[in-house]
């Protein structure tokens, strides 16, 4: 017997029809269908750029010539960096590399132009942020080339002699923080906020909405269990498991992945409290805007894609367009990532941390505030 | 403070976005008493016992339950009060026990075991006690969300539909064990769709469309409308309804299987009426008592004419 037997193409239809209308009812299904693509399609087509440019790059000039500011202008002109500022000395330039303030020092050592004229072959020093080798390999790459065409725009007339053969000074570049470029020393760390985002607004939003979408909130809410026992009740089971994804991560990091841990523990730990308290909030406030447990998976998902994609995880942050990094800046796993790596890779303690740490700070409350607002006392 | 009453609310109101749900409903409640809380499907009951234990906010109107507040008591409210939901609110992935368990520490009992256990044997479902509740039928589930509501040993019970899908037996077993919480002073809040239970409460409410439409001991509600009532037996009673509406003095026509239910305020009139159609062999026909059904059948039919809804 074929299993096409007794086909009924009415019913068939109807099934078809029956499908649609309820597709059409489901505006939040119907919102990904047509927006998830859009979404995608901007993230990995405008804001995800694997030649990222525009780094942030500071200066320690302690000699001021033509052939430093030529070298300075062809590194601006060749895209890769911006030049954000000059530093005093490489004790400031440590630390806005440790902040993650910029990807790059150009270091100019005292008397550099005197030293080129006498032939003496000086070094210029780049030390880089290389926690993401992504972010800092294609840049690090250009710049011989840049120094040697420096030398022959610049020693002409007398001087090219030095022009010839080997190039005048040399460019030492300096990997700080992940020496060998390896890149799972960077995507393991950014992993445990990937990792941790998603189960905890996964979590906290389908327990709430599970109570609602079974009746059993009504019957909650008849106890005398005030809300915000109801609330933190909840809440509480999940920061410990985050507390546990977090230590499996650690110690596979560490011991499966091998990747170095500067940093303090304890350190690390609060920074994860931190951020599981950021999303254990956006989680409320998605359980108390979603209807049914679809809906919060749903909406986690929404809230999953920007987080993943411009939050730096993915991608460098500094090398996606103003406005992806507008959005990025809004999203705590940004945050997160830099907390991380900074302590896995940078051995970075509460000074270096703090300008990650105020915005999880202010978002949390900000959040918490709108979940409090949006949080249902009442069946109403 | 009032001791007379369990709940003593007026003119409460209700709109759910631009619907009026429950327009003006005021309740009185004695302290020992069972009042049925009848009307018919969205009429607007378990959204005024949701106002009555705080779990939703009236928009207007006011009162008391056990003597606080409804508005600023809540959580008083909560504690002295038993509610059981209509749908089956009780955790389907926790054990009989650990539910009942589970209730007994929100209620923060000092002999908490014990009330588990006591619970457990009243039910019967000592020897199932570490199953998982969603295993257990929808009457059983009935059963154990009556016995969990009951187990802080509330002094008000609001119970909303509680016997819906309940097997006969067990659903008389309830009701004598609803009369014994009355006579130890307990006051109940019952909504029912089953005429038999509405004739074993001592008062009785009738919402329609959000409003009340009647209130009192079954007597007082069958009186108050006035209806005289014949019922016809034998022959084709379908057909001589439907001949009936037309005809005057008939105001009601119902059906209850072999029984044909006649009703209508001008009993001569009808008498009339009867007499000239359904007199013969084939039908026999005496007064009877107008029964609760027929009042409410009557009255949902005249709100469904004022709300301009036709039937
Ligand atoms: N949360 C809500 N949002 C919008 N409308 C609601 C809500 N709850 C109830 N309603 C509407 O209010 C009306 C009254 O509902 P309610 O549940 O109180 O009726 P009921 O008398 O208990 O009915 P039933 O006998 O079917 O249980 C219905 O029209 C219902 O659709
Ligand atoms: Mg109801």
């Amino acid at each position: 017997m074929s299993p096409l037997d007794g086909f009924s193409l009415s019913r068939w239809w109807s099934l078809v029809l029956k499908e649609f209308l309820q597709l059409r009812r489901d505006r939040l299904t119907f919102a990904m269908i047509v927006g998830i693509p859009i979404v995608q399609l901007a993230l990995f087509g405008y804001a995800i750029n694997t030649d990222p440019k525009h780094m942030p790059t500071a200066i320690i000039g302690a000699d001021h010539s033509e052939m430093t500011r030529t070298m300075i202008a062809t590194m601006k002109t060749s895209g890769y960096f911006d030049i954000v500022g000059e530093l005093p000395d490489e004790e400031a330039g440590r630390a806005a590399l440790a902040r993650g303030e910029v990807q790059f020092v150009l270091n100019i050592p005292a008397g550099f132009t005197r030293r080129v004229l006498r032939g003496e072959r000086p070094a210029l020093l780049v030390e880089a942020d290389a926690t993401d080798p992504m972010a800092t390999g294609m840049a690090l790459a250009s710049v011989n080339q840049l120094a040697r065409s420096v030398a022959t725009k610049d020693l002409t007339g007398p001087l090219a002699f030095l022009a010839g053969g080997q190039a005048p000074f040399e460019v030492r570049v300096h990997r700080l923080y992940n020496p060998e470029g390896i890149t799972r020393y960077n995507i393991v760390p950014g992993l445990m906020g990937v990792i941790l985002t998603m189960t905890m607004v996964l979590m906290t939003g389908l327990a709430i909405t599970r109570e609602r979408e079974r009746g059993t909130m009504e019957n909650l809410l008849a106890m005398p269990a005030k809300p915000i026992e109801v609330m933190t009740g909840k809440i509480v089971p999940y920061i410990a498991i985050g507390l546990i994804q977090s230590t499996i991560i650690i110690l596979a990091a560490r011991f499966a992945f091998r990747v170095p841990f500067a940093g303090s523990a304890v350190t690390l730990y609060l920074a994860v409290l931190l951020f599981v308290a950021a999303n254990l909030t956006v989680g409320i406030t998605m359980s108390s805007l979603a209807q049914s447990q679809l809906q919060a998976m749903q909406m986690t998902m929404f809230y999953f894609l920007p987080n993943i994609l411009l939050s730096g995880f993915m991608f460098p942050f500094q090398g996606m367009p103003a406005w992806a990094r507008f959005i990025g800046n809004l999203l705590p796993l940004t945050y997160f990532n830099r907390l991380t790596r900074g302590i896995f890779l940078k051995g970075n303690g509460w000074w270096d941390l703090w300008p990650d740490i105020w915005p999880l700070m202010v978002f949390t409350v900000v959040v918490m505030a709108i979940a409090v607002t949006f949080y249902r006392r009442t069946l109403d | 403070m009032s001791d007379e009453y369990a709940i003593d609310v007026r003119g409460l109101n209700k709109h759910f976005g631009d619907k009026h749900v429950v327009k003006d409903v005021g309740l009185q409640v004695r302290r020992g008493e069972i009042f049925g809380f009848l009307g018919p499907n969205g009429s607007g009951k378990t959204t005024t016992i949701r106002m009555l234990c705080g779990l939703l906010k009236p928009d207007a109107g006011s009162g008391t339950c056990l003597g606080y507040d409804i508005r600023r008591d809540s959580a008083r409210i909560k504690r002295h009060v038993g509610y059981m939901t209509q749908k089956f609110s009780y955790w389907d992935d926790l054990t009989i026990r650990e539910n009942l368990d589970f209730v007994a520490r929100m209620y923060g009992m000092p002999d908490r075991l014990e009330a588990v256990d006591r619970t457990l044997k009243g039910l019967g479902l000592m020897e199932r006690a570490n199953q998982m509740t969603g295993a257990l039928s929808g009457g059983w589930k009935q059963r154990l969300a009556l016995a969990a509501c009951k187990l802080h040993d509330p002094e008000l019970l609001l119970l909303d539909e509680p016997t819906a899908g309940v097997d006969p037996g067990a659903r008389r077993d309830f009701w004598e064990e609803l009369h014994r919480l009355s006579a130890a002073g307990i006051s109940v809040l019952v909504s029912t769709h089953y005429m038999d239970e509405a004739e074993r409460c001592h008062k009785l409410a009738y919402i329609a469309y959000g409003s009340l439409l009647a209130q009192g001991t079954s007597q007082e509600v069958i009186a108050a409308q006035g209806l005289i009532t014949w019922a016809i037996y034998g022959g084709n009673l379908a057909g001589l309804s439907e001949t009936l509406q037309k005809l005057p003095g008939v105001e009601q026509t119902v059906l209850f299987g072999a029984m044909l239910h006649v009703s209508g305020r001008d009993g001569d009139l009808l008498e009339r009426t009867l007499r000239a159609t359904a007199a013969g062999a084939a039908f026999r026909m005496e007064k009877v008592d107008t029964n609760l059904e027929d009042v409410f059948i009557y009255k949902m039919k005249q709100s469904a004419d004022q709300n301009g809804i036709g039937t």
